[in-house]
């Protein structure tokens, strides 16, 4: 199958999760959006990878996987945090500071 | 390639001696070029193992002599790095192309190292804050874990806890740091932004005081930055499909269309042009979200307002510097063949950065947020060296880059030092009538701003006059008017905090100025003694900094 569709795939994946970063109002879903994206990316570097016959890639898809569960660590102990001292996790009501 | 000699790259090991990956070479990795960066990481790894075994006691001065020894130790080997000709002559790439070793690669290790020690300082500061059932409080929460206000804080603030880890935290941010402007492949500069990135996050949420305000920065900064981040490894992906390669040498090659070897995969995505502009968009983007360039700013003021004072001080210099680095390094040596593309676009970001910094900088009543558009107005004065495209503009860039992070954080750290029963008084009508009060930190303060407005005799004057000469120079002559122009708003709001701080009236009820410790007094000491050497004699570090402009490919 030719490899020009999986980066279709990935372009809409990619889409999806930015789309869904800027609309959706509970920092878990946004951060779940943010990992919809690195996945798209890592089917962009797959789908490039044999697109191009070499392996550098799918090492950067590992790369990624590894990025992104350090990213979750990091992130959900921020998130949790924020949400334990104000029971929301919504972006929306995080507006102490403004303009 | 044939759908079966591209298969047979990841398929059964039928390990003849042709399979290619049987005959993967052991990678050659010299350790000396890396040391700085080594010596960060692993001193950061000997943090982590601190907090495990030593006791809670003598944490603090465990992990405070590890770091300290750790980036003096770093900062030897840059310079001894620097000294045995690799800025110059033996300039090369390491590690099997992913670390460049060169001129601009040291000179901002060397820098981002400094500002990391003065930083460390002020993480280490212990006397500002009023003892806590008799222990001695820095400014991070007792215990981050713990609910704001919440009586396990209490219990937490009780037992004398520290958050201790901030140190470790600290060299790991650092480590990220110095990979990031030396990094030669995409994938070293993505992992080098997440390591520099991540920590960041955390210790944006673990002030002492205003804890709901310190979380809800650390969210914005995580959920922003994760998002650019994305953005930038999508650009990657869509750059490694253009040139089939992660090394900036080779990308730049198939840009240039030097490339030695075509495959004929290659043939397909070289003539594409999408992937390759929309690909370094993306890229360029995520890194002016890192520098804070309109319109990737938005998270500056919140972020650098909410996060514990010598966070953002240490965050607002050392990031920039890093980030900065690579930046260039991508516009100069993966995209020079794209100049007549991104310059035009970064003219763009530069002037709306300038201009949007100033202005919004004038509205502003608290401080923190004050320097924080500050922040954005330095970064466009610095994009203006960048698209200079001259090794001129690189070694201003360099130049202002090291000026500018020892004020900024010079300017934080005295930040921390105005306080009232809140803890840090950061709005601007608290600090009427400081100079009054306490001459010295007002005229220490004074100097920085100055610094920040660019006024002669200060390293922002220098720093700005390098760039805009390198600007004009490289045929940004209307670029150099518009900094001007905005450099003259700025000026506006700086001098106004001036006249604040000497000629109105101090309040009765206004805060104190607390008497910090060696530690801060040392970290404003070297940003003052930086801001005035660079600014009365600057001709050895602008030749330093001219040595150290050339990248290598």
């Amino acid at each position: 199958m030719n490899p020009v569709n999986y980066l279709y795939l990935a372009a809409l994946l990619f889409t999806i999760g930015a789309t869904g970063v800027l609309i959706r109002r509970n920092a878990i879903v946004v951060f779940m959006c943010v990992e919809l994206m690195l996945n798209a990316c890592n089917l962009a570097f797959v789908a490039f990878s044999r697109l191009h016959g070499n392996l550098d890639g799918q090492i950067i898809a590992f790369f990624t996987m590894v990025v992104a569960a350090a990213e979750v660590v990091v992130g959900l102990a921020i998130i949790v945090s924020l949400f334990r001292s104000r029971h929301s996790a919504s972006v929306d009501d995080a507006s102490l500071m403004k303009l | 390639m044939s759908a079966t000699a591209v298969h047979s790259l990841w398929t059964t090991a039928a390990a003849t001696a042709a399979d290619p990956i049987g005959k993967i070479d052991a990678p050659k990795i010299e350790y000396g070029q890396l040391a700085p960066t080594l010596i960060i990481i692993g001193a950061a790894v000997l943090g982590i193992l601190a907090e495990a075994f030593v006791p809670r006691r003598s944490r603090y001065y465990a992990q405070m002599f590890l770091s300290v020894v750790a980036l003096i130790a770093a900062f030897a080997a840059v310079v001894a790095l620097a000294a045995g000709g690799h800025g110059t002559t033996k300039a090369g790439i390491a590690a099997m192309g992913a670390i460049a070793v060169d001129g601009p690669a040291l000179f901002l290790q060397g820098t981002i190292l400094l500002v990391a020690l003065v930083g460390l300082f002020t993480f280490a500061e212990r006397r500002l804050d009023p003892e806590a059932h008799g222990n001695r409080v820095d400014s991070f929460a007792a215990q981050a874990a713990a609910v704001p206000g919440s009586e396990s804080e209490q219990r937490a603030v009780k037992a004398g806890f520290t958050t201790t880890e901030v140190f470790p935290l600290l060299l790991f941010a650092v480590a990220g740091m110095l990979v990031f402007p030396a990094a030669n492949d995409l994938l070293t500069l993505f992992v080098a932004l997440e390591v520099l990135s991540l920590p960041l996050y955390l210790l944006c949420a673990l002030a002492r005081r205003k804890r709901l305000m310190s979380q809800e920065a650390a969210v914005k900064y995580f959920l922003l930055g994760a998002f650019a981040s994305a953005f930038t490894l999508f650009g990657i992906a869509l750059l490694y499909g253009y040139a089939g390669s992660m090394s900036y040498g080779t990308i730049a090659q198939v840009v240039d269309g030097t490339v030695p070897e075509v495959t004929p995969a290659l043939a397909g995505t070289m003539g594409n042009d999408a992937l390759l502009l929309v690909g370094s968009a993306l890229l360029v983007m995520g890194l002016l979200f890192k520098v804070g360039a309109v319109p990737f700013h938005m998270w500056t003021p919140d972020v650098y307002q909410g996060a514990p004072t010598p966070v953002t001080g240490f965050m607002a210099a050392a990031t920039k510097v890093a980030a900065f680095g690579a930046l260039l390094r991508i516009l100069y040596v993966v995209l020079p063949g794209l100049r007549w593309d991104w310059r035009p676009v970064m003219w763009g970001v530069a002037i709306v950065t300038m201009l949007a910094g100033a202005i919004v900088a004038i509205t502003q009543t608290d401080i923190k947020r004050l320097l924080a558009y500050s922040s954005i107005a330095h970064a466009g004065f610095i994009l203006a060296g960048v698209i200079a495209t001259t090794p001129e503009g690189i070694s201003s860039v360099l130049f202002y880059l090291a000026a500018y992070s020892f004020v900024t954080i010079g300017a934080f750290a005295v930040v921390t030092l105005v306080r009232d029963a809140g803890g840090e008084a950061t709005h601007l009508s608290k600090w009427a009538g400081l100079g009054r009060r306490s001459p010295l930190v007002a005229a220490v303060f004074a100097v920085f701003l100055l610094a920040f407005a660019g006024i002669p005799l200060t390293s922002g004057f220098s720093g700005k006059f390098a760039v805009f000469k390198a600007a004009a120079e490289g045929g940004a002559a209307p670029l150099v008017v518009i900094g001007v122009i905005s450099s003259a708003i700025a000026a506006f709001f700086y001098i106004r905090v001036i006249v604040l701080m000497f000629f109105s009236e101090p309040r009765p009820e206004g805060p104190t100025v607390a008497v910090p410790s060696p530690l801060t007094m040392t970290a404003i000491g070297v940003g003052v003694a930086v801001t005035v050497v660079l600014g009365v004699a600057p001709q050895y570090f602008l030749d330093l900094a001219g040595q150290a402009g050339v990248f290598v490919r």
